[in-house]
């Protein structure tokens, strides 16, 4: 029971980290490749008021939005008034630069040995130490990124995300202020994956930079493409898939570093295959020109 | 109203836009012909702020828009067709049309989260898109993607998008270009009909039957300069003026 409700809390948890990016990317066309790093800024930020302040909860995660808002409208100000190319770009060095600020900045992040010792988090009195309760709290915040999203795209500036990824131009000659739609929505995307960090250094109680490299950031975005880009539902799908698919070969019965390298090859293989037979992945709406 | 002032646009020593002066009344329809290559569109573009000039300044009324950023320019109340029509191909007509009205609470981030006041607009701004998509003919096609419209049909769609925002001065390139003959006469009325509604409606436009019927004055381009204007009887017959604009 308690290994079902462990993988049930890690899908709520990439389905929150991938209902943010799909934000970004499949609603609004724009691929970020830093959303491990911002998943990490929370997780760290978060992990550190825990350990040495005894934070609640609330205040942890409005420390946490409140920095990683910050880091993204610095990066997204200038990467956003350029091409969207070079915006995939910026996002790739802010993930190498955060991995290594993770990995070197031992004083506060402990380094390559990580943070242990994070305390379970503390809801408004509320104190969140079992497996069930890990799994409601998740819940509870995975609901709220996905009402913001449903809000958001569902509402004029929803119209407005899909025109940028359509026809950037188009939304420009009607009036439409691109720039801050764009920077106002990366900054959202990266609290949202930040939340996420902060539930899950409080989840898992020790934190390390492996948990937040590019490979992360790329596995999210395979399950907004898996799932389907520019829908609802789609990360949830991706999410389940994704996270499901590891377990399910555990059982397997293969050696473990034959495994871990199957679990590789088969993500790849998913991928490639539906890029050429569905290229709008498995519940998405968009198709994405060839 | 709109004014160019010695406007200057080169692209890697072709010089598309020279030393343009041009002052246009606030209302009436003007159509600026020549042949391609003439700088009709790179004029549109550097109006609207798609491109900035290398010399010369734009103004609307009294304020210079010159270094404007587009969407700003938009808001002030010019919108624009595009020749290689642009529009959300996969979304539906009606939220093309939707996404063209101007002001809306909902694309401000805490009314679309709220939702205060949002449904009422969105049913007020739904019911006048549905009017202007009714007047274009396309109201069997409302809820049909973009994408699937006939070509004639999407010129329709962004003529419509470029109403809906309200604007008074309408830069439309090549409104009536590879639509059928009725369709064009709807086009015209259409446009003689924003005319009384006192809009400006600069047309660059070939088709020079379409440009007698509707056009105030003709503007004349060749080069990047601006070889004539006037009124079309009288620009239109001058025999210079058509051999530049056949070749």
């Amino acid at each position: 029971m308690t290994y079902l409700l462990h993988v049930a809390t890690m899908i709520v948890i990439y389905t929150m980290l991938a209902c943010s990016l799909n934000l970004l990317a499949g609603y609004c066309g724009l691929v970020s490749i830093a959303h491990a790093a911002f998943y990490g800024f929370g997780a760290y930020v978060g992990a550190l008021l825990a350990i040495r302040f005894g934070c609640d909860l609330l205040v942890e995660m409005a420390c946490v939005t409140l920095v990683v808002g910050m880091v993204a409208l610095l990066v997204g100000w200038p990467a956003l008034r350029i091409l969207d190319d070079y915006f995939v770009l910026v996002t790739f060095a802010l993930q190498a630069i955060a991995f290594g600020v993770f990995n070197n900045c031992v004083s506060l992040t402990g380094g390559p040995l990580g943070l242990p010792g994070i305390p379970p988090p503390s809801l408004l009195g509320w104190r969140v130490s079992t497996h069930l309760g890990f799994l409601g709290l998740t819940s509870l915040f995975c609901m709220i990124t996905l009402a913001f999203s449903f809000l958001l795209v569902r509402s004029p500036i929803g119209r407005i995300l899909v025109c940028v990824r359509e026809d950037e131009v188009f939304a420009k000659v009607l009036g439409k202020d691109v720039v801050r739609v764009k920077i106002s929505l990366f900054m959202i995307s990266a609290c949202f994956a930040a939340v996420a960090g902060v539930i899950y250094a409080h989840y898992t109680t020790f934190i390390d930079p492996t948990s937040f490299t590019i490979n992360e950031s790329i596995f999210v975005i395979s399950i907004v493409i898996i799932g389907g880009a520019g829908s609802l539902s789609g990360p949830i799908v991706g999410a389940v898939i994704l996270v499901t698919l590891p377990e399910v070969l555990r059982f397997a019965g293969l050696p473990s570093d034959i495994a871990a390298n199957s679990r590789q090859i088969i993500y790849g293989t998913v991928i490639v295959v539906m890029m050429m037979f569905r290229p709008q992945g498995l519940l998405g709406k968009y198709r994405f020109e060839r | 109203m709109l004014r160019c002032e010695r406007l200057t646009k080169s692209f890697d020593g072709v010089q598309a836009l020279a030393d343009i002066q041009l002052a246009l009344p606030s209302s009436g329809i003007i159509a600026i012909i020549g042949p391609n290559g003439a700088g009709k569109t790179t004029l549109f573009n550097v109006i609207t702020g798609i491109l900035r000039p290398n010399f010369g300044k734009t103004f609307l009324g009294d304020k210079d828009i010159t270094s404007l950023q587009p969407h700003l320019i938009a808001r002030l109340g010019v919108a624009r067709t595009f020749q290689d029509l642009r529009f959300m191909r996969q979304v539906s007509v009606s939220d093309n049309v939707m996404l063209a009205r101007p002001n809306q609470r909902g694309e401000n981030f805490f009314y679309a989260l709220t939702r205060i006041g949002v449904a009422k607009e969105e049913a007020v701004n739904r019911s006048v898109c549905m009017d202007l998509i009714r007047f274009v003919g396309l109201e069997d096609k409302a809820d049909r993607l973009a994408g699937e419209l006939s070509y004639g049909q999407q010129k329709l769609l962004t003529l419509a998008c470029c109403i809906a925002t309200g604007a008074r001065i309408l830069l439309l390139d090549e409104p009536v270009a590879g639509v059928y003959p009725e369709m064009i006469e709807h086009i015209l009325d259409f446009l003689l009909k924003l005319k009384v509604q006192d809009k400006l409606i600069v047309l660059v436009e070939h088709d020079l039957t379409a440009v007698r019927r509707v056009a105030d004055q003709v503007i004349v381009m060749d080069e990047g300069h601006i070889i004539a204007e006037g009124p079309p009887v009288e620009v239109l017959a001058r025999p210079e003026i058509m051999e530049a604009y056949v070749g």
